[in-house]
């Protein structure tokens, strides 16, 4: 008896874990053979702003050439012809650029948003758009806390245009993403999360006087695939430092959870409350259907 | 050819088809000055929409990369689906508590939140950038179960079935359908208790869509509880809504109205007066909980926060102390006029979260191009010309056709004695 109770208890015990900690490990490597996440991390100190990644983003995804310089004004933003942009920034260290494209969040909130998956986590680190599945719901750009995807307004058949890290034209074949591959200045390194962030330390340990004291990508948004790191405040450089350190997806979880228990319990109250008040005998003449 | 002879039998000897065609034609005048109006907006906003799909979303809206959701999400779908509330609150009042006083309504009520959850569907699709790939979240086409939107969108498809397997009672008795009738009469409990159940969800689930906006909306409309909000403001904006649109069917539609139902009308609207001011009273308190927990006491003397406290207090608490005093004295103006000022509340409530508020901080500010207000207009004119026609026909207000009271006379017998063999 003492036995079956046990076994009862670990029953449900193993239950009500996999109910509290079901999302988690559904955002976590699922299994020890899949492959750690791979993300590029963007060095603000070494970037010169020579633009050459926007021509080269364009060119590998087929987009149109990025404007000249002379015809640049102000702070720009990606947009639906442009997935990456780089901008000059006056700092209080002088003038640093600053690379701007998707950041590839760890738990995305574009993806958790997606009713159709068709923004989604690959297990190697891209979030990618597939056209198949999408329904131009646009709930994926209320969502992005960078403001990231971006939608063809003036198109009758309308995509979603957002960096990909270059997966499947280039990521999928063994090389590496377009604007990673031609930096001239080694601003751009591609590997896994865990290796970037060991370099990142690496780099401000070396130079403690270069770098601002902090990863941006390590805690922002839940942790990114992409990675910052720059002599300035990140704010300085046009990054959305109000963003959150824990993940997104989080803040809708508490909702989704009550939904089962809703399905559950309300049907069985309200079917209580109308056998109860149920009268025993209902002449009424106006319909009881 | 058997089932179209028993119909014919009820509706003068007519066959279906020449029936349907019959009641598609007009009735009544035609140039009446809701239609002089709704007419060229109607076909203003069908070209509109022509334009809209062949050149894209952009090319009549407003909307920007920033912001993606203008009125269309805003008004037509979030605010529409609030006043849409009353369905799930009168049958729940009338189904489940068994207050028969306010039986009458049902229908009427139903049949606004079935149209309006059409309709909004209906604006949706416009809303929608790749239309045609709308089933795939319905057929498996992978299914995102973790977003918010996806529970919506099922529970729009499924709420909109409960309410017209709610409806369709009335629908039989048009046709003159008895056995169906019959049938589809058994379903309404559970109907009902499902509409309920799926109501309290996606009604605070359109809360929930933004939650993961956090920094895009406004702190004062901000919290974790815009669900639990938006759920207790749906009770009363749907009420409100049935108050408002029964003082415009009772002077539209007064010859379908039976003369007791014309005095038993005072009564239903002091019972949802006072249900309103409980509501209110609880999601003033809800909303005055939260914003002390936020902490923003200094935002308040901001232009957002000037129109935070206009939104709270002129449009919440003043129509709840008005519906409070109106029932008290009995005044059935007063009540329309808190219920008018409530439902005001409510659009300034909805598109404060999903619009006005909604990147606030922005230099450039969202403001809809007359062109999405008048398919705003479109839906929402096509909508009351659809319920005006369903109105006109079936015993939606008017009372049933005899031969449902005998029917149901000849039920009751049987099932009465049945319940004293199990007491």
């Amino acid at each position: 008896m003492d036995l079956h109770r046990r076994d009862f208890f670990r029953f449900i015990g193993a239950t009500g874990l996999t109910l509290a900690v079901g999302k988690e490990l559904n955002a976590a490597p699922k299994a020890k053979n899949d492959p750690e996440l791979r993300g590029v991390l963007y060095d603000a100190a070494r970037c010169k702003g020579c633009r050459g990644c926007e021509y080269d983003c364009a060119d590998a995804n087929g987009l149109p050439e990025p404007p000249p310089n002379k015809e640049i004004k102000g702070f720009r933003k990606t947009d639906d012809k442009h997935r990456t942009v780089v901008n000059e920034f006056k700092t209080s260290k002088g003038i640093v650029y600053a690379k701007t494209q998707c950041m590839h969040c760890n738990e995305p909130a574009c993806a958790a948003a997606c009713l159709t998956q068709a923004m989604t986590k690959t297990k190697d680190g891209p979030v990618i758009w597939r056209s198949d599945k999408c329904m131009g719901c646009r709930y994926c750009m209320v969502s992005c806390p960078f403001d990231i995807p971006k939608f063809e307004f003036h198109s009758a058949n309308p995509k979603i245009e957002k960096c990909t890290m270059c997966y499947e034209s280039r990521l999928k074949k063994g090389e590496l993403p377009a604007c990673v591959e031609n930096c001239p200045n080694e601003a751009l390194m591609f590997g896994t999360r865990r290796e970037l962030i060991q370099e990142a330390r690496r780099r401000m340990f070396d130079k403690p006087d270069l770098y601002y004291d902090q990863i941006y990508g390590e805690r922002e948004a839940g942790g990114t695939s992409w990675l910052y790191i720059s002599p300035v405040p990140f704010n300085e450089i046009g990054l959305n430092t109000k963003v959150q350190t824990g993940s997104y997806p989080a803040l809708t979880k508490g909702f989704l959870y009550t939904v089962p228990s809703v399905f559950v319990l309300v049907p069985a109250l309200l079917l209580g409350i109308q056998q109860s008040t149920k009268k025993e005998n209902h002449t009424n003449d106006n319909g009881d259907e | 050819m058997n089932s179209g002879h028993l119909i014919s039998a009820d509706n003068d000897g007519k066959p279906i088809w020449k029936f349907l065609i019959w009641e598609l034609k007009p009735r009544g005048k035609w140039l009446t000055p809701f239609n002089i109006i709704s007419i060229p907006i109607i076909l203003l906003g069908i070209f509109l929409i022509v334009i809209r799909f062949w050149k894209g979303i952009g090319s009549i809206t407003n909307l920007s990369q920033e912001i993606p959701w203008g009125l269309w999400i805003g008004f037509d779908v979030v605010t529409g689906v609030a006043f849409a509330g009353g369905a799930y609150v009168v049958t729940f009042m009338v189904y489940i508590l068994n207050m028969k006083k306010y039986q009458s309504i049902v229908r009427v009520t139903v049949l606004n939140g079935f149209l309006a959850y059409l309709f909004y569907a209906g604006a949706l699709l416009l809303d929608l950038g790749r239309p045609w790939n709308v089933i795939n979240p319905i057929i498996g086409n992978n299914f995102g179960v973790s977003s918010v939107l996806f529970l919506v969108a099922w529970h729009f498809l499924l709420y909109m079935i409960a309410q017209l397997i709610e409806i369709s009672p009335a629908i039989a008795e048009w046709l003159g359908a008895r056995r169906a009738r019959k049938i589809l009469s058994g379903m309404t409990l559970a109907a009902v208790i499902f509409g309920i159940t799926l109501s309290t969800l996606h009604q605070s689930g359109l809360g929930a869509l933004f939650l993961m906006a956090k920094e895009k909306i406004h702190p004062l409309w901000y919290s974790e509880f815009i669900p639990i909000m938006f759920f207790v403001s749906s009770i009363f904006a749907g009420l409100s809504m049935v108050i408002f649109e029964g003082s415009i069917s009772g002077k539209v539609f007064a010859n379908q109205i039976s003369d007791k139902n014309k005095k038993a009308e005072n009564g239903i609207i002091h019972g949802l007066a006072k249900i309103c001011t409980g509501t209110m009273f609880a999601y003033f308190f809800l909303q005055l909980l939260v914003f002390i927990h936020g902490k923003h006491w200094d935002l308040l003397n901001t232009p957002m926060g000037h129109w935070f406290l206009l939104e709270m207090i002129g449009f919440v608490l003043l129509p709840m102390m008005l519906y409070f005093y109106s029932y008290r004295k009995n005044s059935v103006f007063l009540i329309r006029l808190a219920s008018i000022l409530t439902m005001v509340g409510i659009v300034l409530n909805r598109l404060n979260v999903t619009v006005i508020g909604f990147r606030w901080d922005m230099p450039v500010r969202y403001v809809p191009s007359w062109m999405e207000l008048v398919v705003t207009f479109t839906v929402l004119f096509t909508e009351i010309w659809i319920f005006r026609w369903v109105v006109n026909r079936m015993p939606v207000l008017r009372e049933s056709p005899n031969w449902v009271k005998e029917e149901k006379q000849q039920q009751q017998q049987p099932a009465f004695g049945k319940q004293h063999q199990r007491a």
